[in-house]
């Protein structure tokens, strides 16, 4: 019933949109990424209450939905005085999620490395930080890689939910969009298009990369 | 004799299981000792015990000037003057065998990029691997990936190196080309602690032999004791050898 058509205008709002999608993305996966570095060596620290502390870290943020996290920041943050603009606290509850997924992720990785390589470097005399910097870490970022550019395509999704904060990604800015033109079925569908064509090639690159660990180096040197 | 690793009556136990039941011997400069025995005879965890990978419960063992029972230990310097070689090699996957040679010459002697790669190339040349410098672990042979950790440990300068069933997981063939490597190594004046099955090297190259047997050493002498066993336990083990 919009008295205004589809137009080139919306279009392009929408795709802006599709861009702070993309931008908030960005933040969380370096904030979470950031936090989430932090999370797997906590988790396998040779301290017990580390460990210990890192485990519960994940275990109760896995256990709150991001919407809650999204509210818990916006409201949080600003309870304690603080002005906080929408995206700071939409980056800041992404951060916070991501981590704690990244951070599980991450430590598997770290733990699949053969304790082995551990004690290799242990009697060629390099130091913790060396040992866990020059040979654990290589090793296990190779291993990581494919699910972490997997888990990239969740962070892009739940980048929605910032919506409710009033931050403008692109499910917000279609809804506004839709309340201007009232065409719920353009909309929405033009909206799933974007988000595949963001997500859709994660995907695959998260499968090229998984392909290539199981071939091996081998098969990319030959390449 | 001048002794580089004196071990008096270590005892080590495994949670409750007791590996290590008052174990003694002494390692000369230069000398060359096999320790042989059945599997879970207790000659590995000696091995390991005497660069500091497993801690020993009571006892004593003097390492280089290093006492491993000391609290002072300077971990870090025993680790460059003894050099260890595993069962499974344990190359670095993600690194050429020179990068894994060099790594620690850069890391824990702090030398520039090129003289650790120089020095990469010379032992890497020492056991015959410097045309395959630039290779990746994955793209050898077992026997080439051993000689490659031989090197690694090798080039730290280490004043002694031990060995853990080195020859254990290749076959005959490549067994061979390792065992050549150690024997130029011992001919060259390297004190070497080997932990072996293979009784005809160990006859051939060792000073000292010992037989561990339930976690203590039944019986040690020079390389004749295999050919004339004075205990019973040993007549057996190097007979169902041979």
């Amino acid at each position: 019933m919009g008295n205004a058509s589809f137009n080139l205008a919306y279009f392009g709002y929408m795709l802006q949109g599709a861009a702070w999608t993309v931008g908030l993305s960005a933040l969380g996966f370096i904030g979470g990424g950031i936090l989430g570095a932090l999370v797997a060596l906590a988790r396998i620290s040779r301290r017990t209450p580390v460990r210990w502390a890192a485990s519960l870290y994940i275990q109760v943020i896995q256990g709150i939905p991001l919407l809650v996290l999204m509210f818990l920041c916006y409201f949080g943050l600003g309870l304690m005085g603080y002005d906080v603009p929408a995206l700071a606290a939409a980056a800041c509850a992404m951060s916070v999620y991501a981590s704690a997924y990244l951070g599980d992720i991450w430590r598997g990785c770290l733990q699949a490395v053969p304790r082995a390589q551990w004690e290799a470097a242990e009697c060629l005399g390099l130091s913790p930080a060396q040992r866990m910097l020059c040979v654990i870490v290589p090793q296990a970022l190779r291993l990581a890689t494919p699910s972490t550019v997997g888990f990239l395509v969740q962070i892009v999704k739940n980048t929605s939910l910032a919506s409710v904060v009033g931050f403008v990604e692109l499910v917000r800015a279609g809804q506004m969009v839709n309340n201007t033109l009232f065409e719920p079925f353009a909309v929405f569908s033009l909206m799933a298009v974007l988000y595949f064509a963001m997500c859709y090639p994660l995907s695959r690159w998260s499968y090229a990369l998984e392909r290539r660990l199981k071939t091996g180096r081998r098969t990319r040197l030959a390449a | 004799m001048n002794t580089i690793v004196k071990v008096e009556n270590v005892h080590k136990c495994f949670d409750q299981t007791p590996v290590l039941k008052g174990v003694s011997f002494e390692v000369g400069k230069g000398q060359v000792v096999a320790v042989i025995g059945k599997s879970g005879s207790g000659k590995s965890t000696a091995l390991r015990c005497i660069n500091r990978l497993e801690s020993i419960d009571s006892g004593s063992i003097t390492v280089c000037g290093h006492r491993l029972h000391d609290d002072r230990l300077d971990l870090k310097t025993l680790r460059r003057d003894v050099g260890i070689v595993f069962q499974s090699y344990n190359l670095f996957p993600h690194l050429t065998v020179e990068q894994n040679v060099a790594l620690a010459l850069k890391l824990v002697r702090r030398l520039p990029r090129a003289q650790a790669s120089a020095i990469a190339d010379r032992v890497l040349a020492q056991v015959g691997m410097a045309d395959k410098a630039r290779s990746y672990p994955e793209q050898l042979s077992g026997g080439q990936q051993q000689r490659a950790a031989i090197a690694r440990s090798l080039a730290m300068e280490p004043q002694l190196m031990l060995f853990d069933e080195v020859t254990s997981a290749l076959d005959p063939e490549l067994t061979g080309e390792v065992l050549q490597v150690m024997e130029s190594l011992a001919r060259g004046g390297m004190t070497m602690i080997l932990v072996t099955h293979e009784m005809s090297f160990a006859a051939k190259v060792a000073n000292q032999v010992i037989y561990m047997h339930e976690g203590k050493v039944h019986e040690a002498g020079d390389a004749s004791i295999l050919r004339a066993p004075q205990t019973q336990e040993l007549r057996r083990f190097v007979g169902s050898g041979l």
